[in-house]
């Protein structure tokens, strides 16, 4: 079956998805070359204050690159990972399982790998970098709570985002957002530590310290507010679209819409979820995050939005 | 000069036309061929489906032997499905198969040892596996049919469609009361294991 055969048909518009599959693979180039200017840029400042010689940029910047370029293909390793994702069979997992074949059949995507996590609060998300690499993961908490067709609506929302290849720049997002975030907490660290025992060198280490110092807390106030921001600006739409398309596929936009609301009904917190993953997840699963700050933040669309749309289809 | 010139923009157009034709002429084949691939889905489960058919009325067979025309009808869509030829016909033949299916799992109900039996309740576990499968090969394929016959009925496509014998395809239809009957079958929690009359 031809890649592209296999895809734009599928989703019933094809132009749409067209559309969405080639601004996603834009997207991932940009953002892998913003994730190496930007933390490239920064760490030839550092260097350059603590009185590298320039010429050791160069070096830093390929490193960046090979990071960025391995995430590519190890990234949906890592978020499965993180999130203690188990794969499972057939046999272990009869329904869930099936749900996914009859979902591939009617959308015309591969059968991708499917997994659970071992954890109460129900939610999914899919991984990959493209439908023939990719897989479908459901909470037990999904497994137990939701009947057949809600699992159905939550996994044809899934589906849609692996057929669109939103898991490719979703997936990549985990693991670059993920160092970005890692780097402004131990450049805190560091600084706190580092700014100790230099104290007593020339005046102008003393100098060179208090550049860095400065650099370090601009990066660590920065950093993380990039990274949100990253994470806001290419998943709330996803959700929209994906909603959409996944109603579309699974013919039963009532029953996504009682999934979401059952979703957040329900008070267990998912304990395998974290800053770099929550923006995969079908509805966000990091609870206490309620304040008004936090709501600019969020990486996923108000629920209620998203029933509203769907009841009205 | 100036013919040159003139020469230069009539080739020009020449090809650009060329390369929008070969485009409108490869979009209809791409389109015929993905109406063949999505039906290749459907028909992996129609045989599927006729191949569990044997084992199945050989299984009632041995409880309820006395119920023949049920059986025979059975048989006899199931021969149907493996004769037919085209969508239409396949879709026709699948139908037919799925509502004397419908009425043998009904005269089931009333032989608890049957309903026990370890065999019958595998295969219809896999046969209402199969009816949700097709139903979901034949929304793909539907899909595909779609994009393809507008492909074949719309300008510009249409004047290749005609030149080169694009003809619309079949869609596969079913029937309308199975789906009301899988909405019905939703509506109350599947708390026990399927009952009957999903199938």
């Amino acid at each position: 079956m031809p890649e592209t055969g296999s895809l734009d048909g599928g989703m019933q518009a094809p132009v749409l998805i067209y559309d969405r599959i080639n601004a996603n693979k834009r997207q991932t180039w940009l953002m892998m070359f913003v994730f190496v200017a930007v933390l490239g840029g920064f760490a030839t400042v550092v260097g350059l204050a603590v009185g590298l010689p320039w010429q050791a940029a160069p070096f830093v910047i390929a490193g960046l690159a090979a990071y960025a370029f391995i995430s590519y293909y190890v990234s949906s390793s890592v978020a499965l990972a993180v999130s203690s994702a188990r794969e499972v069979t057939k046999e272990q997992e009869p329904e869930y399982y099936r749900i996914v074949e009859n979902l591939c059949i009617g959308s015309g995507l591969p059968m991708p790998k499917v997994y659970v996590i071992e954890d109460g609060a129900p939610n999914a998300f899919a991984t990959g970098r493209d439908p023939k690499h990719a897989s479908v993961t459901v909470t037990r908490g999904l497994l137990d709570k939701l009947d057949k067709a809600e699992l159905e609506g939550v996994i044809a929302h899934e589906m849609s985002h692996i057929g669109n290849y939103d898991i490719r720049i979703m997936t990549l997002t985990v693991v670059l957002v993920g160092l970005v975030a890692l780097l402004a907490d131990f450049f805190m660290r560091w600084t706190w530590f580092g700014s100790g025992h230099r104290k007593s060198n020339s005046d102008r280490g003393g100098n060179a310290q208090l550049i860095l110092f400065a650099v370090a807390i601009l990066f660590a106030i920065l950093a993380p507010i990039a990274a949100q921001l990253i994470q806001l600006a290419i998943s709330r739409r996803r959700e929209y679209l994906a909603d959409a398309s996944g109603a579309l596929l699974c013919r039963n936009p009532d029953a996504l819409a009682r999934a979401l609301e059952k979703i957040t009904a329900d008070a267990d917190p998912l304990e395998e979820a974290n800053k770099a993953t929550a923006h995969l997840y079908f509805a966000n699963p990091l609870r206490d995050h309620k304040s008004a700050f936090n709501g600019l933040f969020n990486t996923h669309p108000p629920v209620e939005e998203r029933i509203r749309l769907l009841r009205a289809m | 000069m100036n013919t040159l010139i003139v020469v230069g923009i009539i080739v020009a157009a020449v090809v650009v036309l060329g390369f929008i034709l070969v485009g409108l002429y490869n979009s209809l084949v791409q389109g015929r061929l993905r109406v063949k691939e999505a039906y290749s889905g459907i028909d992996v489960q129609l045989k599927r489906r006729a191949s569990l058919v044997p084992n199945l009325v050989e299984t009632v067979k041995g409880y309820a032997a006395h119920e023949k025309e049920v059986l025979e009808n059975v048989t006899r869509a199931r021969a149907m499905l493996q004769q037919a030829g085209s969508p239409g016909q396949a879709a026709e033949a699948n139908n037919m198969l799925t509502s004397t299916l419908r009425s043998l799992f009904a005269v089931a109900e009333a032989y608890p040892d049957l309903k026990a039996n370890q065999n019958f309740l595998e295969l219809q576990r896999e046969l209402s596996d199969i009816e949700e499968k097709i139903a979901y090969a034949r929304q793909f394929y539907n899909s595909n049919v779609l994009s393809y016959n507008t492909k074949t009925a719309t300008f510009p496509s249409v004047i290749f469609a005609g030149m080169f014998g694009f003809k619309p395809e079949e869609f596969f239809e079913a029937e309308e009361e199975e789906r009301q009957d899988i909405k019905v079958s939703f509506a109350p929690p599947p708390a026990a294991p399927p009952p009957a009359a999903t199938t």
